[in-house]
Order: C-alpha cells, then structure tokens, then sequence
C-alpha cells in the first residue's frame, strides 16, 4: 500500500537525514520507534504529503507523492490518508460529531451511516458525538480522532505518538482499538512513538537512530 | 458544512462577533438614515420649487417666506397690499404672477385661497369633479382628501390658524368639488379655494373684532384664540365690506415666474429697496438652507464612518486573535484534504458574513427609524419618508462588504500561509 525509496530530508538549517525504505501492506502495522530528535515525525510528515522530501520518493496507492501539485497532493492526502496526532486537535466550534464528519467532508468521501454507528459504539463514544470536544478527557479524544482518520475509508493511517499523553490504561485501550479497526477496514497503518508500551503489541518495527 | 464551519466559528466568540455586528448595525444604520432623509429632503425641496423665480411678502426672514409660501412648512412673515402686489405682476419682465391667501386650515392642512394657475405650477390634475369656480368652493389636494377622508359635495368648516383647536369659521362652509391627482409635491397636502373665500371669511371678521390692519392676524402660533372673542360671530355688520373692499385687500405671498432670467437680478433688489414688501428668490434660500443642514449631515456621516472603521477594527482583531488558537484546526484541515485556498475563503467569509448580516439590521434599523420619525413629525410636516431603497445604499451595501474583507484578507492570508507540517509538530 505504501512504500518508499532512498528517502532524505534537508532542514532549513542544514541538518540532513536519510531514511531506510518503508514497505507496509494493507491491513499491516509497522512501529516506528526512536529517540526524540531522530526525525520520527518529521518521517510521518513526508509519508502523509506534509512535507515534500528533498531526494526520494514516496508511493501510496501506486501514486507517487512527491510529483502531485500543491493542491493535487490536498487532495490525494484527504482521500487515501487518515492522521491520529499525540495532542487530538479538533475545529473547537464543531461538535464532536461534525469534527469527525469533517475528514469525509474534506475529502470529497461518501461515509456509510453503519460504518459511523459501528465505529462510534466500538470505540464508546456514541455519547459523546453531541459534545464539544473541549469537554472531553485525552482518552476519549484520542477515540474521537481515531473515528476521524478511520470513517473516510483511507489507504493508509498515520499515527504520531498516539498514545504518549494517554494513562496506561487509556494507551492499552487505544492501541488495541487502532489495531483492531485498522485490520477490519483493511489500512495500512504506521505508528511513530517512542512509547515502550507499544513495542509489545507490534512485531514489525522500524528502528530509526 | 463550509456554512456551518463559518457560522459556528462566529458563535463560537459571541461577544466578539456581537459587538463587531453592533458596530456594523450603527455605522450603517446612521449613514442609511442621512443618505435615505438626505436624498428625499433634497428631491422634495427641488421638486416643490417649481420653477419659482421670486416670492414677495411682507418683510421679515426670506427664508421663512420661501418655506411658508412655497413649501407650507412655516407661518407666513404677515400680509402685503394687494394693490402693491398687482403692480409688481404688472411688470413686463413677469411671465406669471400667483396671489396666495392663507392662514386657515382644516384638521392641521392649509386651506389657500389662490387662483387656478397656482395648481399648473406643479402640473396638478384633476382627479375627480371640477375645478373651483366660485368662493367657498374647494378642491383637495391628494393627500387631504386621502387622510380626511372628504369627498366631493362634502361640507366643512375652517379652523383659524394652523392648529385643529384653532377656532371655527362656523358660519362658512366650505364645499368640496374637485379632488387632485397624487402629484408626490406640495399641493398634495394643500385645500385650495379662491381668495374671494379668504377675503370674505376674514373681512366680515375684521369688521366685528376690534383688531384692525391684519386680515390673517393669527400668523404665529401664538394665542390662537385671542384675536377673537366669543362675540366675534354674533354680530355681523354687512353693510360697511362693500367700501373696504376696493381700498385695502391683502394677500399673504404673490409667486413670480419672469420672462427673462435678467429679471432675477434687477427686481428682487427694487422690491426690497423701495415698497415695504420683501422679496426673496427661492433657489438661493434653498441652496443656503441645504448648504446649513449640509454640515450637520456631513459631520454625522464622518461619525458614522468612523464607527464602520471601528466596526472593521473590531472584525480585524477578533479574527486575528483567534488566529493563534485556530492555527491548529487549520493545519488539521489541511491534513485532512482541504486545500489552502480553502481555509482563506473560510476566514474571508467571516468576514464578508459578518458586514453582509451588519449592513442587513443597519438597514433594517435605519427603516426602523424612518418609522419612528414619521410617526413623530409625519403629522407636524405632512411628509412621510418612502421606505424604499436609494441608490447610495447600493454603495453603502458594497463600503460595508469591503470592510468586512479588508478586516479579514489580513487573517486570511496567514492562514493560507501556514506549515502544517511546523504546525502539528509544534502542538
């Protein structure tokens, strides 16, 4: 589903990295796990189309990123990507429902109302969809943006440090439900952390130094 | 769901949006006020002109004559000869002359003794029966006929003065035979009759009280009633009208139409400097009064600009404020698909959203108002303000809008600049 070749990044300021190859299928999960300041999300930004890379290449969905128009890219990383960032940002005005209809809206993706009822009530927040996101905890936010970056039916979901502001109990429960719903929707899905409590849970890891 | 983003966000600050719309509401409502009464004074002072070349009357302020003969709004300045005022119409530079007689009313409208041309000055026509051909016949303007409801063949009394308690000329009726056409000018709201009915009301009076030399004495408000006395109408003496007749009839105001334009220059100056009239040209009485109320409106409208600025201001940092917090909503958007473009039209629209709902209630407030005044000096003017939009409220509508995305380009345009990529690493 998705993989890259040769891939480096140039800071502004000088600093370069380069990356091993990326090879993730769909329904497969890989950990990629690193030390702050290892370019771990700075990876997950040129995998999305955040970031475009300074040599290299990245293929989703047999579409080669880094050749897509500005507003090409917009669009294809609405369509085939979904993002789970540590702290869940929400548009603060929009209930919980509408922020998590805002992906497939954005997107141009048609939702299913069943895919929208089974998601909510596995990741138990078919009570919360009338809230504003403000009054939510950390936990039930991170289910709220793991609904979000599932319900457009994406290739490829994107994790960056899902779990590292969430108790162990809150972790356990997310990560389990991000493995579990990306296997049934059939995405591929990458995890960057430097949360130990993961690396457990997922066989196939990435060692970045 | 753009919609909804847009209108969500406003009430997300309500206090921020509400007092940017207020400000918006006030700015537009004011300058709507000026540019609606503004535009419709003015039509209405130049229509009533009517080509009016010159007004003689007796001495006092030009203006207050050109108001009282030509546009009925003020007490006239007294009475003149009418022996005085045929000479003057006796001038080969006068086209046409026109005697008016008033100081009567009926339930507040002017009743005017005067001759049928007066009515061709504003081109007034016949709705209905005929023109008066003899005393005590009358023909309503449009407006009378449609608020006193009177009609043709039907009997009524003038009050002295202008005020409805003014007394009663209980012995004349007056009969209704013509109705005018609504002509959207001043003999709208006009009762016209020849003067004979005036000078007849008003002699016979004159022969019983005991005030001599004015024929209209209650020209000012003042005291209506005390120029007569109970006994005024309990006693006529006939007899002695036939020998005043001739000698001393008055007129109120004579309206002079000229030949030639030269005449303008030359009469006016002889009429002041040698007869014990006045005479006063309308078109500069005017010009002045609309240069004085010119001021005022433009000093208002300064305001009122200044309070739109202030309006736009408030839009400006509300959004620009905001900014800081929404910038993670924003890279969030454009992780999820939507383009740069996108976010900018989304904070423009706050904008524009915002003056376009400002200008909406500014002119729903400014109809408001124009209710309000008619109700309070409709009745006092007899001229009610027409609730339908002018042309300035077309580039009001547009100043107001550019406001509103002036207020938000600067927003917008950061907006569509962000790192996403900065952005979320950040955060």
């Amino acid at each position: 589903m998705i993989h890259t070749k040769d891939l480096t990044y140039q800071y502004a300021g000088g600093k370069a990295l380069s990356y091993p190859d990326v090879d993730v299928l769909r329904g497969e999960t890989l950990l990629i796990i690193g030390h702050s300041g290892c370019g771990k999300t700075t990876l997950l930004h040129l995998l999305g189309g955040l970031l475009r890379p300074t040599n290299g290449q990245v293929v989703i969905h047999n579409q080669n990123t880094s050749i897509l128009s500005d507003k090409k890219l917009d669009t294809f990383r609405g369509q085939h990507i979904g993002f789970v960032f540590q702290k869940a940002h929400f548009v603060q005005s929009l209930t919980v429902k509408d922020n998590i209809l805002l992906a497939s809206y954005l997107s141009g993706k048609q939702y299913r109302q069943n895919d929208l009822n089974s998601l909510t009530e596995k990741l138990g927040i078919t009570t919360l969809l009338g809230k504003m996101p403000s009054s939510l905890s950390q936990g039930e936010q991170q289910r709220v943006s793991i609904a979000r970056a599932i319900l457009h039916q994406p290739d490829l979901v994107l994790a960056d440090e899902p779990t590292s502001s969430l108790d162990d109990e809150n972790t356990a429960k997310v990560a389990s439900l991000l493995l579990n719903l990306t296997m049934v929707f059939g995405v591929a899905l990458i995890i960057v952390t430097h949360d130990e409590r993961l690396k457990t849970l997922i066989p196939q890891q990435l060692h970045l130094s | 769901m753009i919609f909804k983003i847009i209108y969500r966000n406003l009430l997300h600050k309500p206090l921020n949006a509400l007092l940017s719309l207020f400000l918006l509401m006030l700015s537009v409502a004011i300058i709507s006020l000026l540019l609606v009464a503004g535009t419709q004074i003015n039509s209405k002072l130049d229509k009533d002109l009517a080509d009016v070349d010159m007004v003689v009357g007796a001495k006092g302020s030009p203006l207050q004559l050109v108001l009282s003969a030509l546009y009925h709004i003020d007490a006239p300045t007294g009475n003149i000869s009418k022996k005085e005022a045929d000479k003057i119409a006796a001038n080969p530079l006068v086209e046409t002359a026109i005697p008016l007689s008033y100081g009567d009313s009926y339930k507040g409208y002017r009743i005017v003794g005067t001759i049928p041309a007066y009515k061709d000055l504003y081109g007034g026509k016949l709705a209905k029966g005929s023109f008066f051909a003899k005393p005590f016949e009358v023909v309503l303007g449009a407006q009378v006929a449609q608020r006193t409801g009177l009609k043709i063949g039907d009997l009524f009394h003038g009050n002295h003065g202008e005020e409805e308690k003014g007394e009663e000329h209980e012995e004349f009726d007056y009969k209704v035979v013509g109705l005018l056409e609504k002509s959207g000018m001043v003999i709208d709201q006009l009762i016209l009759t020849p003067t004979e009915s005036v000078w007849d009301i008003h002699e016979e009076e004159e022969e019983t009280s005991s005030i001599a030399g004015t024929m209209m004495p209650m020209v000012r408000k003042a005291k209506p009633s005390d120029d007569h006395t109970d006994l005024d109408h309990l006693d006529h003496n006939i007899t002695t009208i036939e020998t005043k007749e001739a000698q001393d009839r008055q007129i109120t105001a004579l309206l002079l139409k000229f030949k030639s334009p030269m005449a303008i220059m030359t009469l006016p100056r002889i009429i002041n400097a040698e007869t014990n009239m006045q005479a006063a040209v309308p078109t500069l009485e005017i010009n002045r009064l609309v240069n004085m109320l010119g001021i005022g409106i433009t000093a208002l409208q300064s305001i009122a600009f200044a309070i739109m600025l202030i309006a736009g201001l408030s839009v400006f940092i509300a959004l620009y404020n905001r900014l800081k917090e929404r910038k993670y909503e924003h890279a969030l958007m454009r992780s999820m698909g939507s383009s740069r473009s996108l976010i900018f039209w989304l904070l423009l629209s706050e904008g524009i959203l915002l003056s376009f709902l400002g200008f909406t209630l500014g002119f729903a407030l400014c109809r408001g108002g124009l209710v309000l005044l008619n109700g309070v000096s409709g009745k006092d003017f007899h001229f009610y303000f027409d609730y339908a939009p002018v042309a300035e409220e077309g580039w009001l509508f547009a100043i107001t809008l550019i406001i509103g995305i002036l207020a938000a380009v600067i927003p917008a345009v950061k907006a569509y600049r962000l790192n996403i990529a900065q952005t979320l690493s950040d955060g």
